[in-house]
């Protein structure tokens, strides 16, 4: 193992891919010459060519859809958005050319495609530029969505992402690039199935469901409850279709305490479905309503002071965890 | 004339099949067997038979949702056509595509696409694909005078101009996008000249006669062949039908339908092959005969075809198995 940041992990994993498939290409805005407006695809175009490392106009419609008919003949193309929030204006090939085409063509076209790029709110980028967009992919049967929070998660699961069949979208957390984690040696081929969630702290007392940028959060909640003698178990979802209700429901199994933290909105969030399905299966393991944190119900406001009263925050998370500890 | 240009006859043939067909399908949506949504062909049969006659089999087409004579031109079956508005299992996509969506990837029909304009950057990556693996295939997108002011066309055009990709935009000029004239959808005064704005070399055809189609379009993939390169094509024609069955098209006179009914394209290519002795009265009525009795059998075997089973309803939400 050794340490890197979640950039170079995502770098990597685009690297190792298109080194091993020739059917697998880059393309979007500014990912070539400019060597991403992230830096994610630092180096590729020297090292794959132009033909593989493809720059395109800001017709973020037009390159997904370009993306998605060159995944029917068999390409595996990886599309990137310079955010998420840009992706909206290919939301029609998005939600209704990639995951659609299978079903329509009665199982004749699947759409091995990857769409990938940063995701939710970063820092005082103001309402367009700050959506969290998991909650609304999540709705369309077809499509596959991890959200990794460390570079290691970060690099096998788009590794994945690259291989599977069906369109994928890999949300990528944009205030972690810069991040450091440990992640296997490169001669190792790291893949992470997709729809695993991982227990990243082990604990007794609350399980604490996170995912993405909320993951660094809920682990220094977990070390700030310690102090307070309340153990919790922090589970990652990773992915977030398909999700992994079993971990989920082992972690509860032991605590018989949730809390969801959430980047997205509260209203239709993820932590809607994670907590319908938890009181679904669990009632009676239950010892105290489930609790959400997420974003308020609010377009993003510049002004940093209300940006930050906009997002989950330690504050929040640790109000909500006394509150089901009844602590 | 290009080896793969095919037999005149043959393709006359074709366009009665296609007239032949839709006049069935009309009177099974007539009589509820077919659901949704059902938009007709009659009367544009000479632009997908002509674009056809000048394409190899393994070049790729794709096409909005009036999609049924682009399949039965590709060489889908009329029974896998017609069991597929009836939504059945046999049906070219299985029945869970209906009217709108025909898909055939064995004769590399790449769809029915409903959402209008949405299929033209699909159409790119076709393209897109031929030119990454050094194909010399060409893309035909064909698509109506409705997309051309949507933004993905726009998008799509400039890509394939900017990426000289190998595909033919074939604008199916009816006059209609639905209800609405191009007069009023469109401020230029011929659609051609959209191409002009992205550098793509494009044409007008006359949509009603199939050998100018034909040739332009057989002059066009020669090009395209030597070196990849998009164009445009506008084939001017007229659906004789409303935009679906159930439009009855009353913002249109019927002056204007009969001046084009009597410019038929199958009755042009008739009175052609007549002309130049390679069609007989005996052979022109022998082959309606089988394209009636090829379309009559379809509902048939449409008919008889069995709902596509419930238990394979989440068979085709993820390849590979489900997802979730």
């Amino acid at each position: 193992m050794r340490e890197i940041t979640y950039r170079q992990a995502l770098n990597e994993a685009l690297a190792e891919e298109l080194e091993r498939d020739p059917n697998v290409f880059l393309m979007g805005e500014e990912v070539a010459e400019y060597n991403g407006a992230y830096k994610v695809s630092q180096g590729l175009l020297d090292r794959f060519g132009p033909g593989r490392i493809i720059d395109t106009p800001i017709s973020e419609n037009g390159f997904a859809g370009l993306g998605v008919g060159a995944a029917m003949v068999g390409l595996r193309p990886i599309v990137e958005f310079m955010t998420f929030s840009f992706s909206l204006v290919a939301f029609d090939q998005v939600v209704n050319n990639a995951p659609n085409m299978l079903t329509m063509s009665g199982g004749q076209f699947n759409i091995p495609i990857t769409f990938r790029g940063p995701n939710g709110p970063a820092h005082q980028l103001g309402a367009t530029h700050s959506h969290a967009t998991e909650c609304l992919y999540a709705n369309v049967p077809g499509l596959k969505i991890c959200t990794p929070a460390t570079p290691r998660d970060a690099k096998g699961l788009l590794k994945t992402a690259i291989r599977d069949n069906n369109p994928v979208l890999v949300l990528e957390a944009e205030l972690l690039y810069s991040s450091k984690g440990m992640v296997e040696p490169v001669e190792e081929d790291l893949l992470i199935p997709l729809g695993e969630a991982e227990v990243k702290r082990e604990g007794s007392d609350v399980t604490i469901i996170c995912y993405a940028q909320t993951v660094p959060l809920a682990l220094a909640a977990a070390q700030q409850l310690e102090e307070e003698d309340i153990s919790a178990e922090i589970v990652d979802l990773r992915s977030i279709k398909p999700l992994d209700e079993k971990m989920i429901f082992s972690s509860i199994a032991k605590t018989h305490r949730v809390v969801i933290v959430e980047q997205d909105r509260p209203f239709c969030g993820v932590g809607a479905e994670v907590c319908y399905r938890i009181q679904q299966n669990m009632f009676d393991q239950l010892d105290a309503p489930i609790l959400r944190v997420a974003q308020e119900d609010v377009p993003m406001p510049y002004a940093e002071r209300l940006e930050k009263a906009v997002l989950p925050n330690l504050d929040k998370l640790m109000t909500a965890v006394k509150k089901v500890c009844y602590a | 004339m290009p080896p793969e240009q095919r037999d005149e006859v043959e393709m006359l043939a074709l366009m009665l099949l296609i007239r032949r067909f839709e006049e069935r399908a009309s009177q099974q949506y007539q009589a509820q067997k077919i659901g949704g949504f059902c938009h007709l062909y009659i009367g544009q049969e000479a632009v997908v038979v002509g674009a056809v006659a000048a394409t190899r089999p393994d070049d790729y087409l794709i096409t909005a949702y009036r999609d049924h004579a682009h399949a039965l031109a590709r060489g889908t079956s009329a029974n896998a056509c017609m069991a597929e508005l009836f939504g059945k299992e046999t049906g070219c996509s299985g029945g869970l595509g209906g009217s709108m969506h025909f898909f055939d990837r064995k004769n590399h029909m790449y769809g029915g696409h409903a959402i209008v304009g949405a299929h033209v950057p699909l159409a790119t990556g076709l393209a897109f694909a031929c030119k990454y693996r050094n194909e010399d295939r060409v893309t035909l997108c064909f698509f109506g005078d409705g997309a051309i002011n949507q933004g993905s066309f726009h998008e799509a055009l400039n890509l394939a101009a900017l990426y000289k990709l190998p595909i033919i935009f074939i604008c199916e000029n009816n006059l209609f996008a639905m209800g609405t004239s191009v007069k009023r959808s469109t401020s230029l005064k011929q659609i051609v000249d959209r191409a002009e704005g992205y550098d793509i070399p494009g044409e007008i055809v006359d949509g009603m006669n199939f050998r100018e189609v034909r040739d332009k379009l057989a002059d066009i993939i020669v090009s395209i062949r030597k070196e990849s390169h998009p164009a445009f094509v506008e084939a001017r024609t007229y659906r004789y039908r409303g935009h679906s069955m159930s439009d009855p098209a009353s913002y249109r006179t019927k002056e204007e339908l009969e001046k084009y009914r009597l410019d038929d394209p199958i009755t042009r290519v008739r009175a052609q092959l007549t002309r130049e002795g390679k069609l007989t009265n005996e052979q022109f009525d022998q082959l309606d005969k089988n394209a009636k009795k090829i379309a009559i059998d379809s509902v048939k075997f449409a008919e008889e075809s069995t709902d596509p089973p419930l238990e394979k309803l989440y068979d085709y939400t993820y390849a590979n198995g489900a997802g979730t």
